[in-house]
């Protein structure tokens, strides 16, 4: 089975041996940038469906069910629609920067795909300090929250941009710190290192992945809540909550530009779903020695869509937090719960060394057990003043 | 022929980056092209096997550093967007040849030196393990320094920013 | 790598001199700090090419000197630029000519 494990590689070297032989690396380059892009671009118009489809469904109605079978054309039609609207530009706006904003926030998010590990040897490029260039560029699209928002020199924008940028950035240092013990473990920046060292078998059958571990699991917990709140997701969309402040930054954008703008935001979650496939659940790594015959791309594919389908969930379960709550969540709740898993993975280090051989359950409950009570401990820290006591108004 | 061309294009980029930084007269635009002139510089530095000082100069200059300039700047409404407000101070006729003569200066020491024709040794690898196990070896004690520095620079920022509570009986605002 | 090590002095020399200028010549005092910024930039360059193109490159000094410096840059700008936000609350400007109280 290990042809159809390796097929994209073996196709990938197939196409890349017509070229000549001084252009070979950019042309197999070339071939795994086309072959990312047109993967991801079409994940993001399944989503769109998907996502409007799944709310609906969650919300005991049917999605879009018109155009095509099941809706299955909807995302063409959005397209279409996105692309012939016309292009308004605000009279006063600062045109260079309204331009560029868009562009700014899509073009770098895409670099981000560039070191995933999709599949056995399916890394586009394998640097040595992966994880670094991930997070480097995700903190580039800040940059462009900004632009988008003074260009448009509107209220609102500026408003709705000041608060995606304080959210995003509240966020990015629990984002950064929950993915800090698995790199501890793995001693390595390189995310193929981190997929290999969650690659053998407790017990003889389950997969080491880390979410079987209590600081994977709490690592993976914290992660998904930080690139949900990175990618201005329910519930953490205040900036661009249409009862909030009518669109944020994204108010004076229309056509193209916004579809631009939409898919950045996807984009930058299906980055955020893939690193946490990656460090947390076993990368490309089947979950059980039995199934290991699958492709590991497959699998891959499968904990991905896994992922996605749990934040559209989220975003169908829980309403929206303020931006007070959004900010005292990040700081107070969720930074040192990181840096308490961070001894938690030390302990659930050093206590592999126990000599007695049922020590298993007994490190996990201890290992829970020194996160679960700050977590309790936090969450009380957090809680407002609660309700009043109640005031009875007799008719004497 | 790769290679002069890559570090063409990002030194290009940088120096433009950097001039527009400084000649601008609209301030968003000036922090805007300083982000990309640090970005510039981060290609540079990963041109020059400096993988992980690229990626965390792309982190922390253009994903902090370029957001706290452009905080500030929309915080202390600058005064020089109205067409008719200098932009330049009144000592510039010091700064510009002062600036043109330490130019002269280093192209000088440069041009008079062999670094003209030197090439590097050889390969070099600095993976990021090596980095790791020097600083918590032989370089373990600017480590902790750096650690106390930044929370004194994050407590002080907070304090000097901090808005004074309102006195009834003090004079000053 | 056929870049001799010229070509990187050069450039930093350039960004070095670009940034004293604007730091000396501009009015607001946000934009002095961007010019410092280049200017530890600049230096930053330096070491980072010296440390490529010199006989130690295995001992890694300059990469880390470069990696100290950008954590105190960091630093610097952020007390800097509290500065400057205290500075305009109290004065209402941030150009550098009229925050000459002290003067005299």
């Amino acid at each position: 089975m290990s042809r159809l494990d390796q097929i994209f590689v073996l196709l990938g070297h197939w196409l890349a041996g017509w070229a000549p032989v001084p252009v070979r690396p950019l042309v197999s380059a070339v071939l795994a940038i086309a072959c990312i892009m047109l993967v991801f671009a079409t994940c993001f118009a399944l989503t769109t469906l998907a996502e409007r489809k799944l709310l609906g469904r969650m919300q005991n109605r049917f999605g879009p069910n018109r155009v095509g079978p099941c809706g299955l054309f909807q995302p063409v039609a959005d397209g279409v629609k996105m692309l012939i609207k016309e292009d308004i530009v605000p009279f006063s706006a600062d045109k260079a920067l309204h331009f560029l904003a868009p562009i700014v926030l899509t073009a770098p998010i895409w670099l981000a795909f560039a070191v995933l590990p999709f599949g056995r040897n399916m890394t586009a490029i394998d640097l040595d300090a992966g994880i670094l260039f991930f997070f480097a560029i995700g903190s580039a699209s800040e940059l462009a929250v900004f632009m988008a928002g003074w260009s448009s020199q509107n209220k609102y924008s500026v408003v709705g941009a000041m608060r995606a940028i304080a959210q995003m950035i509240s966020y990015e240092v629990p984002l950064a710190l929950s993915t800090l013990p698995a790199l501890m473990l793995a001693g390595s920046l390189s995310l193929n290192d981190i997929v290999a060292a969650q690659g053998s078998y407790a017990f003889g059958w389950l997969a080491r992945w880390n979410a079987f571990t209590p600081w994977g699991l709490a690592g993976l917990l914290l992660f998904l809540i930080a690139a949900t709140a990175e990618s201005n997701r329910s519930p953490f969309d205040l900036p661009e909550g249409e009862s909030e402040i009518i669109a944020g930054y994204l108010t004076e954008y229309s056509g193209f530009k916004y579809a631009l703008f939409f898919l950045g935001e996807y984009v930058g979650l299906f980055a955020g779903a893939g690193l946490a496939v990656t460090v947390f659940l076993g990368g490309w790594h089947a979950p059980v020695k039995g199934l290991e015959w699958a492709p590991s791309w497959l699998w891959f594919g499968g904990k991905f869509a896994a992922l996605i389908f749990l934040f559209i969930w989220v975003r169908a379960t829980l309403p929206r937090l303020r931006l007070d709550q959004l900010l005292n969540f990040a700081w107070r709740f969720l930074v040192p719960l990181s840096l308490v898993n961070l001894l938690v993975a030390a302990a659930w280090y050093w206590s592999g060394a126990w000599p007695f051989g049922a020590a298993a359950p007994i490190r996990w409950v201890l290992c829970a057990a020194l996160f679960v009570f700050p977590c309790h401990w936090l969450g009380g820290t957090l809680r407002g003043p609660g309700a009043l006591p109640r005031k009875y108004n007799y008719a004497e | 022929m790769l290679n002069e061309i890559q570090f063409l294009l990002c030194a290009s980029l940088t120096l433009a980056g950097a001039v527009a930084a400084m000649m601008l007269r609209n301030l968003v635009h000036c922090a805007l092209c300083a982000a990309g002139a640090f970005a510039g510089l981060a290609a540079l530095y990963l041109q020059l096997d400096a993988e992980f000082v690229g990626l965390a100069q792309l982190l922390i200059y253009v994903g902090a550093i370029a957001i706290l300039i452009v905080f500030t700047i929309m915080l202390t409404r600058g005064e020089e967007i109205r067409p008719g407000v200098p932009i330049a101070s009144p000592s510039w006729w010091v700064g510009l040849p002062v600036g043109a003569l330490v130019l002269a200066c280093l192209i000088g020491a440069v041009m008079a030196s062999p670094s003209l024709v030197r090439l590097p040794a050889g390969a070099v690898h600095a993976p990021v393990r090596k980095i790791g196990e020097a600083l918590m070896n032989g370089y373990v004690l600017p480590l902790q320094t750096i650690g106390l520095l930044l929370t004194a620079a994050l407590l002080g920022a907070v304090v000097i920013s901090l808005r004074e509570p309102r006195n009834p009986e003090s004079k000053t605002r | 790598m056929t870049t001799p090590l010229a070509n990187y002095l050069v450039v930093a020399a350039l960004l070095f001199s670009v940034g004293l200028a604007g730091a000396l010549a501009r009015r607001n005092a946000v934009l002095v700090l961007i010019g410092l910024e280049l200017m530890l930039n600049a230096a930053n360059l330096n070491f980072i090419a010296f440390w490529r193109f010199g006989p130690h490159a295995g001992e890694l000094a300059g990469l880390m000197f470069v990696i100290f410096s950008i954590a105190v840059a960091a630093g610097e700008v952020a007390v800097g630029l509290a500065l400057v936000i205290a500075v305009y609350r109290h004065r209402r400007t941030v150009q550098v000519d009229r925050l000459d109280s002290l003067k005299g």
